[in-house]
């Protein structure tokens, strides 16, 4: 889900780099101030311990791998501010030392995979082990976040390609979205998992998270909290209102139609092509929250099956 | 379990284009990159200009074309990806050949650019911008313990490798993920470690 240099243009790039900024920066002064430290360290080893677990390929069927993203299992193992810092030194680090992911569009990945993924993952985490309590309900916890979490992401960044007029958002979202709907099966699996292999090998690392990520917090990870949603509006709301031509109707209002239609345009087929590319995102959207429901159905299996398997150890 | 490791090239020697300062160096691609993407499409002169400039660069600082192919192919699969999509069903504003040749020459960019620059200077320059120590803190502390993890997660792999038979495969997800689990237990417990030895040379 790196967004290379190229796919986004300035306006999309130039946004999702305030909104990071913001959000980067809000983080940063929550956890300055709410972590010991005692535990600065730890946000850079995490981060180095991130990047290695990405390196971990798990095996898929048909000889294909699939690996961690991480950014809901950071976020339920530190909490969302030192999740958002760890992810964003993740990225930055495998921008300029491995070229993986875009300089200009940096912001923009900082925006899907470390904001929108912790703070996503997060709040959908602390939700669910608030409904089902216990080792049972924080397993289907993550694994639920880790899949939205997943979900989201690729939204919002098929959001940002399709307004910077890469794609049209009448393919992107499709493809994105029923694509991560199947990688976030495995991100959600390996997440539970991997909590659960802490949980046993170290159980008070995570209660110091579960304590005092309760009440004291909700005013820091509010501010980057409202900052996501913002960037999700921003991302996704222009198409999702009026979804054939919502990126059209965009462009019209900020005028520059004009300026982007004439020089590039050489597609046989113009913005209205085959009526079933627009069927496909509104089935895309059905299929959405059917898919939702399943995979919440699913991680409470998992979460039943794992706890009572470790129970009877 | 494979724990695959992205290629870093360290170059040989001293030249001329390793000798620039690093912030001359980063701010010139920066630049490159930022107009690359800004100017509208069909302007192939540039194109042809920047290609050279990094032609240029790539004889001067003595990196292999096999290793830039390498990287960039490793790199492309997201580019072949979306320039598919965008070829075959041409609903973007943006042609696919001028997505592709941006892409390729923003990511040849930043690839030489930092093969020629040590991680260490590019962290240098992020002080210097003025970016929060915290956040610079962090990312020196991951570039140190990087590789030191990645060893330490390709032992534990061995080490079970050598001691259970080959898991089975329904097991095989659950044996990764213990490896993993307890990855972040040692790197937090490695994080107390360093803590220590930090205050013990006078860190705040």
């Amino acid at each position: 889900m790196h967004i290379p240099d190229g796919f986004i243009d300035g306006k999309t790039a130039a946004t999702a780099a305030v909104i990071s900024f913001a959000s980067v920066g809000l983080a940063l002064r929550q956890v300055r101030r709410e972590l010991p430290p005692r535990k600065v360290p730890l946000l850079g080893l995490s981060a180095a311990f991130l990047f290695a677990a990405q390196m971990v390929n798990f095996p898929v069927a048909g000889g294909t791998s699939g690996h961690l993203v991480g950014g809901a299992l950071v976020a339920a193992l530190l909490g969302p501010g030192a999740a958002v810092v760890v992810v964003t030194t993740v990225l930055i680090v495998q921008c300029f030392l491995f070229q993986d992911g875009g300089v200009l569009a940096l912001g923009a990945n900082i925006f899907n995979m470390a904001i929108v993924n912790s703070v996503a993952g997060y709040a959908i985490y602390r939700l669910v082990s608030r409904v089902l309590p216990g080792t049972r309900g924080r397993l289907t916890a993550i694994a639920f976040a880790g899949w939205s979490a997943t979900v989201l992401a690729a939204i919002c960044c098929a959001g940002q390609l399709a307004w910077s007029g890469t794609i049209a958002w009448s393919a992107a979202f499709p493809a994105m979205t029923v694509v991560h709907m199947l990688i976030g099966i495995g991100e959600g699996v390996i997440s539970a998992l991997v909590l659960l292999a802490v949980e046993r090998a170290r159980p008070d690392l995570l209660s110091a998270v579960q304590k005092d990520g309760g009440s004291g917090r909700v005013g820091g990870f509010l501010g980057y909290g409202l900052l996501a949603v913002l960037g999700i509006a921003i991302f996704i709301a222009p198409f999702a209102c009026s979804w054939p031509d919502g990126l059209d109707s965009v462009a019209e209002k900020f005028g520059f139609v004009h300026k982007t239609l004439q020089p590039m345009l050489t597609a046989p087929v113009p913005d209205y092509q085959m009526p079933g590319i627009h069927w496909a995102v509104g089935a895309t959207a059905v299929a959405g929250s059917v898919g939702t429901l399943i995979v919440f159905a699913g991680a409470m299996l998992l979460g039943r099956w794992l706890s009572s398997k470790t129970e009877k150890r | 379990m494979s724990v695959h490791w992205p290629g870093h090239y360290h170059g040989a020697g001293d030249n001329l284009v390793r000798r620039l300062p690093a912030t001359v160096k980063l701010g010139v691609a920066l630049g490159l990159i930022l107009v690359t993407v800004l100017l509208p499409p069909d302007q192939g002169m540039w194109y042809v200009a920047v290609a050279g400039l990094l032609f240029l660069e790539m004889i001067i600082s003595r990196i292999s074309v096999l290793f830039l192919a390498k990287r960039l192919l490793l790199l492309m699969p997201f580019v072949f990806g979306v320039v598919l999509v965008n070829a075959l069903a041409p609903t973007g504003r943006v042609n696919w050949r001028v997505l592709a040749v941006k892409s390729s020459l923003c990511l040849l960019t930043v690839i030489l650019a930092a093969n020629t620059t040590p991680f260490s200077e590019t962290l240098r320059v992020l002080k210097k911008i003025r970016v929060p120590a915290l956040l610079t803190t962090t990312i020196a502390l991951m570039h140190r313990y990087l590789f030191v993890l990645a060893d330490e997660a390709e032992r534990m792999r061995r080490a079970r490798a050598s001691r259970t038979f080959t898991p089975q495969r329904r097991f095989q997800w659950h044996a990764l993920a213990t490896v993993v689990g307890q990855l972040f237990v040692r790197a937090s417990e490695r994080a107390e470690r360093i803590y220590d030895a930090m205050c013990a040379r006078g860190w705040k």
